[in-house]
């Protein structure tokens, strides 16, 4: 009985094993992927452990009182929303000018929250929205690099994503920016235009174009990906991998893209008429003729389709021509050449600069440094180039698509730091890809090095199918793997003549190219090393750099933790100690903290919309008391804040901020110059200042009676004592000051009733005095001329 | 010389065209003449434009996408029944019909949306 049970069953038992080994590699993957979801989900709370459950900066304020709007109101007064507490006197339409994915995502958790009874605050949610959705993201970056790879290049690649600190940056708790939404959105898009270039299927293709809607809705990088997967096909096409797969995966993209995109708001009719398209419409119908010419080529003979070639490109050439010059005409009429200014400054990263310094002062549109790579990425930068050459063995679509991802998000993020974040991903997935890959490669080496391996020898001579690329790998892996071990130089030598020892194992001998025991052990092991220190570089970037609320500020001295929360003190004195409707004036910087949390007007904000209006303000900070004034006075506002850091050593402070006040005001009232403000070259607020920097408002704003902190007037953050140190304010009064003087409110003060006779010669005096070309001083003349 | 053997050429390749797409079975006859409705009507849509101006714009783009998506998902579906295509042999007509349906169905309520 027993005997022919053994022989009958030793087929079955192949076939259980195998079934039985993929069960368990299934239910342990879902495993892995959920804890790797709880670890991005974890990761991104140690502000919330350190400080506390609150809105980071400044965008997410905004983006966290349109949320509140909107949870009060409804979705039919946020879609048609005017904001007049904002921009004054222009107010600011809200529901054509914001990406309404973050907002609407957030609102739509909060309201099933609420129906479900869980009584979460707005605020709650909005704070947690960003983690919950990293740990979306590490899912769908799985579903991704499992289409390029494979299940075991995903699980990698979702793990490094879940830690990546480049996207910690963005995404940690209480970061409440569009980014968090629209990496997930970007991954899976490109998730589902992967799958449906494999598998054809028109369901993705819709669920694809869906997914692209939701990008759209989030971020204004959508346009990466409508400009990526058009060079994706274009390549495709061009490196001869045409196939029908390519075009249900491209067409119905691009149509129902283009109508998804042009229904909200803020994309509107820039779908069609903006350059950032033009890329796919002309793709669109270079597929079309390619896929024309293919079904040509297949229903004639080869003879005939020789005509059809030399009779269509005679006629068609002239046809094509005439149109292109149409197009290229209507185009360069533009000055831009349809290119928004936000674009134009990322292809020619010189341009902002030149034109539009308000997209230059913002530093996160700096170019990054090196350092910031290696602390974005850490290890993947060793990772990457691995990545590249895995997917060149063998090349598909869809690893072609991971390249040309890399390449392109490589050099953008070389433009501008924020768009390192586009980078991470494809970090991430090349550096998966990379690892898995040599994790196979070793392991397998040991596996069938190990004495009693030999009799599963058939087992695994049926699953060789990867064998053959491995082996390919195996040499040029072995390269990699001398890199990643740092300091072995003997191994190295060691290494290099083991690696053309062909295995001698007894099925497999000529497609397997195992490597010695020992060395691939030791490599393993180095792997590991090297993940566990990206793993720590991750949790110490997470929880000492990126954590920082930047509302509340603290710092370490011989006697304990100084909590600075200055900015939170002054947004609560305005709110309880103004009228309802006064407007309050300060850079644009605070302006969306401003109105979320003091519930004022502002005159300008973080929106920098109106160049005009905030080159207003910024002369306003740059000229003299009276001057400012004006100023003030023709745009109804009652109270001014000025940031200063100079006790407590607060470096991003007004004064600081003053180069790009200066900069932008001059770029449209000629009259404030900057060499005006300049010593040797330098801004400069000591005794060696210009004049005119001592008399201008900001300085007498920031300084007003600082002397008498210290007696001496030093400013910490310019390591210097102040140039002008005794004076008074005629035209403002100081209504409060934080306890750090870190924020300075001042008032104006109202015009005087009587000017005592003098009204004819203090008007022709301030209208000489006043050498600011352009501008009379009698109070009612409009400063805009 | 040229130019009469290129025009003997022209109408031998006219031929050869017609007698290879006779030979089309007869259901993707019927898809390629939706394309073709399709598209016609795309293009009476441009050239009413053209005569009368393109306000408002979102209800021409509407119409003109709406012929345009059509067509284009009209083709995936003829590219997924055709059985001469050798990668959707394992995929049912039936299948390709019901995705096309449902990408009809998303369009066509994105472009009842956009109308105006």
């Amino acid at each position: 009985m027993a005997a022919p049970e053994t022989s009958t069953a030793a087929v079955p038992t192949l076939y259980t094993n195998n079934t039985l080994r993929n069960a368990f590699g299934g239910v342990l993957s879902f495993f892995i992927l959920l804890l790797i979801g709880v670890m991005a989900f974890s990761i991104r709370l140690f502000s919330v452990i350190k400080y506390e459950s609150v809105i980071h900066e400044f965008d997410p304020y905004f983006n966290y009182r349109v949320t509140q709007f909107l949870a009060k109101n409804g979705i039919y007064e946020f879609w048609n929303w005017f904001d007049d507490r904002t921009w004054y006197p222009l107010g600011r339409v809200i529901g054509g000018t914001v990406y309404p994915g973050l907002t609407l995502t957030a609102g739509t958790i909060w309201w099933l929250l609420n129906s479900l009874n869980i009584p979460l605050s707005v605020e709650t949610v909005c704070v947690f929205t960003a983690p919950i959705f990293s740990a979306f993201a590490s899912w769908a970056t799985f579903l991704l690099t499992k289409e390029v790879k494979g299940t075991g290049a995903g699980l990698t690649a979702a793990a490094l994503l879940a830690m990546v600190p480049s996207y910690i940056s963005r995404s940690v708790a209480g970061s409440y920016d569009n980014e968090a939404v629209a990496i997930f959105a970007l991954i899976f898009t490109f998730y589902l235009y992967i799958k449906t270039l494999n598998t054809g299927s028109l369901f993705y293709a819709t669920l694809n174009s869906i997914a692209y809607f939701y990008m759209v809705c989030s971020w204004g990088g959508y346009t990466f990906i409508i400009n990526l997967i058009p060079m994706h096909v274009l390549l495709c096409i061009v490196t001869g991998r045409f196939s029908s797969r390519l075009y249900i995966a491209y067409a119905p993209l691009v149509v129902l893209g283009t109508l998804l995109a042009a229904l909200v708001p803020v994309v509107g009719f820039n779908a069609v008429m903006t350059s950032e398209h033009f890329a796919s419409f002309l793709v669109f119908i270079i597929l079309h003729v390619v896929a024309f010419v293919y079904y040509i080529k297949g229903i004639l003979s080869p003879k005939m389709f020789k005509v059809a070639v030399t009779l269509v490109v005679s006629v068609g050439l002239a046809v094509c021509c005439a149109v292109i010059a149409v197009l290229i005409a209507l185009v360069a009429s533009s000055p831009t050449k349809g290119w928004s200014g936000r674009s134009l400054s990322l292809l020619d990263p010189t341009y902002a600069s030149k034109y539009i310094p308000i997209i230059a002062s913002v530093s996160e549109h700096q170019p990054p440094t090196w350092p910031s790579y290696f602390m974005d990425i850490n290890v993947l930068a060793f990772l990457v180039p691995a990545g590249i050459i895995a997917c060149f063995s063998p090349l598909s679509d869809s690893s072609s698509f991971v390249v040309l991802y890399i390449a392109t998000s490589v050099y953008f993020s070389g433009v501008m730091v924020r768009l390192m974040l586009v980078f991470a991903p494809a970090a991430c997935i090349t550096s998966g890809i990379a690892l898995s890959q040599s994790f196979d490669v070793f392991t397998r080496s040991i596996k069938f090095q190990l004495p009693g391996i030999s009799s599963n020898t058939e087992v695994d001579a049926a699953e060789t199918s990867s064998a053959t690329a491995e082996a390919q790998n195996d040499a040029v892996k072995t390269e990699k793997s001398e890199e990643t071990s740092k300091n072995r130089p003997s191994k190295k030598s060691k290494k290099k003549e083991k690696e053309e020892k062909p295995s001698t194992k007894a099925k497999a001998e000529k497609r397997l190219l195992a490597l010695p025991l020992d060395s691939s052990v030791i490599s393993l092991l180095l792997l590991i090393l090297l993940g566990a220190f990206y793993v720590v570089h991750c949790v110490w970037a997470a929880a000492e750099a990126y954590s920082a609320p930047s509302i509340v500020l603290t710092s370490r001295s011989h006697d304990g933790l100084h909590v600075f929360d200055d900015f939170r003190e002054a947004y609560g004195w305005l709110r309880h100690n103004t009228d309802v409707d006064d407007k309050v004036a300060s850079w644009w910087d605070y302006g969306y903290q401003t109105t979320a949390m003091a519930n004022r007007t502002v005159i300008v904000d973080n929106n920098t919309w109106n160049n005009t209006h905030i080159a207003t303000v910024g002369t306003a900070m740059s000229s003299p008391e009276k001057a400012a004034w004006e100023i003030f006075h023709s745009l109804d506002v009652k109270y001014v804040l000025v940031v200063f850091g100079g006790l407590v050593g607060y470096p991003s402070d007004d004064i600081n901020k003053f180069l790009w006040m200066v900069r932008i005001g001059g770029g449209v009232f000629p009259h404030i110059k900057e060499p005006d403000y300049l010593r040797d070259g330098q801004y400069r607020i000591d005794s060696q200042a210009t004049p005119t920097m001592l008399n201008c408002l900001m300085y007498k704003l920031s300084y007003y009676r600082f002397v008498e902190t210290d007696g001496k007037g030093f400013d910490r953050v310019r390591q210097t004592e102040i140039g002008k140190k005794h004076f008074k304010l005629t035209h403002f009064e100081e209504v409060f000051t934080t306890h750090h003087w870190m924020v300075r409110i001042y008032k104006l003060k109202p015009p005087k009733n009587r000017i005592r006779g003098k009204t004819k010669k203090s008007k022709s005096k301030t209208s000489s005095t006043s050498s600011r070309g352009k501008r009379s001083g009698s109070g009612k003349k409009n400063p805009w001329q | 010389m040229g130019r009469a053997s290129s025009k003997e050429d022209a109408g031998a390749l006219f031929h050869s065209l017609r007698s290879a797409y006779a030979a089309t079975p007869l259901n993707l006859k019927i898809i390629d003449l939706y394309v073709g409705f399709a598209i016609f009507t795309a293009l009476i849509q441009v050239v009413y434009m053209a005569i009368v101006g393109s306000f408002p714009f979102n209800s021409f783009l509407s119409g003109v996408l709406s012929c345009v998506g059509t067509a284009v998902l009209a083709v995936c579906l003829r590219i997924q029944v055709n059985k001469e295509n050798k990668e959707f042999k394992d995929l049912s007509p039936e299948r390709a019909f019901a995705d096309f349906v449902l990408c009809n169905l998303v369009l066509h309520l994105v472009i009842m949306n956009f109308l105006g």
